[in-house]
């Protein structure tokens, strides 16, 4: 079992990924690649982490939920996959559980997160 | 054809272009060739490879010597691999993980986890009946043929039994990494058996 760690520890280091540390409930921007036909560009997912994974192994991913044209979406992100250019933070946010997802429920200020440090 | 015996360590994952891969990692530590069958003497062209490090006392008095012979250690399994030209291989040479190469694919053999004796819902992926309503038909088998005509039960049947622990071969699995300095190959998908067991890992073609 050790050496399945191991190997997979060689793995995560080979991807070379340095993402920040996410939180339940940071706001913050996702930077992922898109593939449109042979070319390729940034396109930035904006709002809530509401939940995180498994870590930031390889198994580790986030969930990010934002409110669009009225509609809620939802994207989880793997923490190692190359789609994921880099994940700017905003701000922290302050709560108190580690899945939010009372904010499925919630719609314009009832689904605002404190934020950190006020 | 060429391959190595193997030990499944377990399943993993890896990103290839952005998505994740379902894998097996497997470690295979160095063959050691210990014979070498050419047609003249032995009728056709092959070589011997020993497996799997052990103790000298868990091995037979003539195998050992035969190992002695060659100067190989102990090795648990010693497996044929039939190849046209035995010209490029050498007694007491290695067969590494590198005779495979990142992106070919390979069939993997291995014994499959027993599941012991299953009823026909696990074993033949029958529907079974509703579990509800007083239903008496849960994981049943049901008919299992007409009453006078035939007046037998036809051969081949399905019907409970024992499953699972079986050798079966996955052909066409691609090898995603190769870590030679570790001995350690990823394959994608799953391969047969439980973590610990030994599989062949068999290179395709010639």
């Amino acid at each position: 079992m050790d050496k399945l760690k191991a190997f997979e520890e060689d793995v995560v280091k080979g991807y070379n990924k340095d993402l920040p540390e996410l939180w339940p409930g940071d706001s913050v921007k996702v930077h992922t690649k898109v593939k449109e036909g042979n070319k390729e560009r940034i396109q930035i997912f904006a709002g809530t982490v509401i939940r995180r994974r498994g870590g930031r192994g390889l198994n580790g991913t986030f969930t990010v939920r934002k409110e669009s044209y009225g509609v809620g979406v939802e994207k989880i992100f793997p923490y190692l996959s190359s789609t994921v250019e880099k994940v700017e933070i905003i701000h922290r946010g302050k709560v108190r559980r580690a899945r939010l997802y009372y904010l499925r429920d919630r719609r314009g200020k009832a689904a605002k997160i404190r934020k950190k440090g006020y | 054809m060429l391959g190595l015996i193997a030990k499944k360590l377990g399943m993993s994952q890896i990103y290839e272009d952005g998505k994740a891969i379902p894998v097996t990692i497997l470690e295979a530590e160095p063959g050691i060739i210990t014979q070498i069958k050419t047609k003249e003497k032995d009728g056709y062209n092959a070589i011997q490879v020993g497996f799997i490090n052990t103790k000298e006392s868990r091995l037979t008095k003539p195998v050992m010597e035969k190992l002695k012979k060659v100067g190989a250690p102990a090795k648990r399994v010693l497996k044929e691999f039939r190849i046209d030209n035995t010209n490029d291989y050498n007694l007491k040479d290695e067969v590494k993980i590198s005779i495979f190469e990142e992106g070919e694919t390979v069939d993997v053999i291995g014994n499959t986890k027993g599941k012991g004796f299953a009823g026909v819902m696990k074993r033949h992926n029958f529907a079974g009946g509703p579990d509800g309503h007083g239903s008496m038909f849960n994981r049943r088998v049901g008919s299992i043929g007409n009453c006078e005509f035939p007046g037998r039960v036809v051969k081949g049947r399905k019907m409970p039994g024992h499953y699972g622990d079986v050798r079966v071969t996955v052909k066409n699995l691609k090898v995603v990494r190769i870590d030679e300095e570790k001995n350690i190959i990823a394959i994608k998908g799953a391969v047969p058996g439980s973590k610990g067991e030994y599989v062949n890992i068999i290179k395709k073609g010639n």
